[in-house]
């Protein structure tokens, strides 16, 4: 569904991305691990568009989105929920759905879009109940629901999630997990996921990705890469070498 | 939708009041500076949508008020008569583009009618705003600021320095312009009232199109960029393309009232294309509360009348420069959102 091959990127002359290639398949819940300032970010934002990169090609369903502008992204089905979830807090929450279906007026009926808002609600009990309330004063978990929601009315087939548990505490970080799961089962999204929260993320996904100064250092199963040696130490805070000692 | 359709209905009730006071207690002549305030409140209200809501802000709106005031100027009061043989002049006057009056000394004077300035001061401002729009556009916070500073200042030196624009003299003798017949912006002192009325009936039609917009698809979008751009665009918001598009609304809306204020005043200066208008305009939408239509246009009529009667003497542009601080420093929000009590609360709090 999503394939880049050796891209580069960066800002003004600092290059963050080197030589980056990974691909995501139809359905799978894909993870990118990684620490502070190893390029995850930069690579999400690279793939919506919101980044122009260097060098290299991404595609997406077969087209070539390289240099895409993120509306046209969007309109493809390759929605971003931005790091910091970034809700537009002076907007009530509706507003900030309705937003999200910016790219369906004139596609589809208004019907439809209300429709969507319901079943996002459906989805979110605590989204309905804050319906009317400034996106700004919702809770960080609230917020984070209501970034993901406003991705999801653009009826995206691939869902870009950045960092969904920054700043969360751990009941409410399993519970957005949870959703995550849920959506593909539900919808049969597609989820390509930028963590630091390393266990949570190899948890929930298939397949992961490890990212270390711009470069991908590692590829494979999420199961495999929990028992990895070298992914344990520096990612899930287990020290092998010492516990054997 | 009601509430909006309410407060204009007390707008214009208000609109009404001023003019019925100013007659009660023979003063009409305050109609001539409300007038101006009103043009001047047009160009507020296109910036309230510009920086408010859109949060680009604009440091050149000066630029295209004076593009639309002196393009206009000039087509109006250009003598076509010692050209009146050749081919171009003739296809015009028989197209009704032109029009032929005397001035003081019984000179006849052929000249392009005002409806052909107004209309090509728009267009003008336009094509302007969109060559620049697309690549300042692309800045942000003080760069943008900056950019659009440089732009109001390379139209304040072109119109200083051309003799076509009069230099330091600008334009004067400009026409009255004939909307419709028996109804012209002018300053003749008996055409006073509805010359105060027209400029009403464009206020409110602006704050119609302005509630409208904003309680729209497209005012929602606005507010995103302005609250954060990168979420906006990755929410499929065409971000670059409301951004100028909305600039050029806000141009057009300058070049109107431009246009429209140098018919009214006979004449237009360089002055009103200096960087301290483009900067009087932005402490207005900032001492307004930035997004807000109300209080915009409150304080463009409030310090615009003010400084137009001349109670700021010659600190007209230092009380607009104290403004802008004195705004950012202890009303953020706007003078109309100062909470007295909630002050009053504080200081107790305090001692």
């Amino acid at each position: 569904m999503l394939k880049i091959r050796n891209i580069e990127a960066g800002y003004g002359s600092i290059k963050v991305l080197r030589k980056v290639s990974l691909h995501v398949n139809p359905g799978e819940i894909v993870t990118i691990i990684g620490a502070n300032g190893a390029g995850k970010t930069t690579l999400l934002r690279t793939i919506s568009g919101l980044l122009r990169p260097w060098s290299g090609e991404i595609k997406f369903n077969g087209e070539d989105i390289t240099r895409t502008p993120t509306e046209r992204i969007v309109r493809l089905g390759c929605a971003l929920v931005p790091e910091g979830r970034q809700v537009f807090s002076t907007m009530t929450v509706r507003e900030n759905l309705m937003l999200g279906a910016t790219v369906r007026f004139g596609k589809d009926r208004r019907e439809d879009i209300e429709r969507d808002i319901e079943w996002i609600y459906d989805l979110f009990p605590r989204l309905a109940e804050r319906e009317t309330q400034l996106a700004g004063t919702l809770s960080g978990g609230e917020q984070q629901m209501l970034a993901i929601g406003r991705a999801l009315m653009a009826k995206p087939e691939l869902l870009l999630l950045d960092e969904p548990s920054m700043g969360l505490a751990p009941t409410i970080v399993k519970e957005i997990f949870n959703y995550i799961v849920r959506l593909r089962e539900e919808l049969g999204l597609t989820v390509l996921l930028v963590e630091q929260n390393a266990r949570s993320a190899l948890k929930v996904s298939d397949r992961a990705y490890v990212i270390e100064t711009g470069r991908i250092m590692l590829e494979g199963r999420s199961e495999d890469l929990m028992q990895n040696r070298d992914v344990q130490r520096a990612y899930l805070g287990r020290d092998l070498d010492r516990e054997f000692v | 939708m009601r509430k909006g359709y309410l407060q204009i209905g007390i707008l214009c009730l208000v609109l009404v009041l001023i003019d019925l006071v100013s007659a009660s207690f023979g003063k009409t002549y305050y109609l001539t500076q409300l007038t101006m305030s009103l043009y001047y409140s047009l160009v507020v209200l296109g910036l309230v949508l510009l920086m408010g809501y859109a949060g680009q802000i604009s440091l050149g709106h000066a630029g295209f008020f004076a593009i639309g005031g002196y393009t206009t100027a000039v087509l109006s009061t250009y003598n076509l008569m010692k050209y009146k043989d050749a081919a171009v002049v003739k296809m015009f006057s028989k197209a009704g583009l032109l029009n032929l009056r005397e001035d003081l000394y019984g000179a006849e004077i052929l000249s392009f009618h005002p409806w052909v300035g107004i209309v090509l001061s728009l267009a003008i401002a336009a094509a302007v705003a969109y060559i620049i729009g697309i690549p300042v556009l692309k800045l942000k916070g003080h760069y943008l600021a900056m950019a659009t500073l440089g732009f109001g200042i390379i139209v304040y030196r072109i119109v200083l320095g051309t003799p076509l624009f009069g230099e330091a003299d600008g334009v004067s003798d400009v026409p009255p312009f004939n909307i419709l017949p028996g109804l012209s912006i002018s300053g003749e002192m008996d055409e006073r009232r509805i010359n105060y009325y027209i400029a009403s009936f464009f206020v409110v039609v602006m704050v119609y199109i302005l509630i409208n917009l904003i309680n729209s698809r497209v005012g929602r979008a606005l507010k995103a960029i302005h609250g954060a751009e990168d979420a906006a665009e990755s929410a499929g918001v065409d971000t670059a393309n409301y951004k100028l598009k909305v600039f050029i609304l806000s141009a057009i809306v300058a070049a109107l009232a431009g246009a429209f204020l140098t018919h009214f005043n006979g004449g237009i200066g360089p002055s009103e294309a200096s960087v301290m208008k483009s900067v009087r305009y932005v402490a207005i939408v900032a001492a307004g509360g930035m997004a807000s239509v109300w209080g915009g246009l409150t304080m463009a009529m409030l310090l615009n009348f003010l400084s137009l009667r001349g109670y700021f003497g010659s600190y007209d542009d230092a009380v607009f420069g104290a403004v802008l601080i004195v705004i950012m420093l202890f009303a953020p929000e706007g003078i109309l959102r100062i909470n007295p009590l909630k002050i009053l609360r504080m200081s107790i709090k305090k001692s």
